[in-house]
């Protein structure tokens, strides 16, 4: 058995590992991170705004039964970016919610293999 | 959750407070630009030039700051080197705090519960997860990560690669190893 798969074997299913593999799951977990980013670059909030924030909503999702491996890792990053920007009133829960139903609108009816765009008919409900 | 994001994106993009082309250039930066190759430039770099070496363990985001290469250094990057009586290693309790201009994105172990929680109590029971094991003489130390303050571990030079370049030696630096749960590639070794 070479050193790698030695090693994997050895692991322990409560440490989640990737062997310098893929850091993102999904497209949407990179996409949130690079928001996060280039909001803080803006000069939006702080990165100990950032940690405090999310720190919290690990909690909040710990206290709510969320196994916190790793995997639901994201999610909390994407709870506290929502928070964050409703706190500094860039945009409020509504809105997002809003956009969030739009964009499932979109997706409905938009055949598979195109490019999903979001139309003013969208918004109507 | 792709909604969610998608619905951030779009108001924010609207408001004006980013722009979509920014962000995939991030997107791209972080999985493939950045990766851990500029961590491992910087290990090998403290391995082959002692001048270097010493301003790193000083002043980590100067000394880095200084090969011109690397972007968005944090402010505060301080660099531990691991010699046969210590190993450091590298944890964030709180979150995820993670050196990513060196090393890419955290991989989903740094970020989860078990690792935080454990890190710091049975640090030499991680490491053997990881296949790891030290001497019981080695002293292990954690450091714990904050939204300030960022670790990177300068792991030991392996033995048996004297006179090779500074690529080469970056090829054997790991992300792992730069967070102290890995050691260098061993020359001649299968990978």
């Amino acid at each position: 058995m070479d050193n790698a798969a030695a090693r994997a074997a050895r692991t322990v299913p409560s440490i989640p590992r990737d062997a310098e593999g893929p850091v993102f799951r999904e497209p949407w977990e990179a996409q949130a991170f690079a928001m996060a980013l280039a909001l803080h670059e803006r000069g939006l909030f702080t990165w100990n705004e950032w940690a405090a924030t999310l720190s919290v909503e690990i909690k909040r999702a710990q206290a709510a039964g969320d196994p916190d491996t790793g995997e639901t890792y994201y999610r909390h990053w994407l709870a506290t970016l929502e928070r964050l920007i409703a706190e500094k009133g860039v945009t409020t829960s509504e809105t997002l919610h809003r956009y969030r139903d739009a964009w499932d609108h979109a997706a409905d009816r938009t055949p598979h293999g195109t490019p999903i765009e979001l139309r003013p008919e969208d918004f109507a409900s | 959750m792709e909604l969610r994001v998608r619905a951030l994106e779009t108001v924010l993009s609207e408001k004006g407070y980013i722009d979509p082309a920014a962000l995939d250039a991030i997107v791209q930066a972080y999985e493939t630009r950045i990766g851990p190759h500029n961590g491992a430039q910087v290990v090998a770099k403290a391995w082959t030039d002692p001048a270097f070496k010493q301003a790193l363990l000083h002043d980590g985001t100067k000394a880095v700051g200084t090969l011109g290469h690397v972007g968005r250094v944090g402010d505060h990057l301080v660099v531990v080197e691991n010699t046969p009586q210590r190993h450091n290693m590298v944890v964030c309790t709180l979150c995820s705090c993670y050196p990513w201009e060196m090393l890419g994105l955290p991989p989903t172990w740094y970020k989860a519960a078990p690792y935080r929680s454990r890190a710091v109590k049975d640090p030499r029971g991680v490491l053997a997860d990881f296949g790891v094991t030290l001497p019981k003489e080695t002293e292990i130390r954690v450091w714990d990560s904050t939204a300030e303050t960022r670790f990177l571990v300068l792991p030991m030079r392996p033995a048996g690669t004297e006179g090779w370049s500074e690529q080469q030696l970056a090829e054997i630096v790991t992300r792992d190893s730069m967070i102290g749960t890995g050691l260098p590639k061993t020359p001649g070794a299968p990978s």
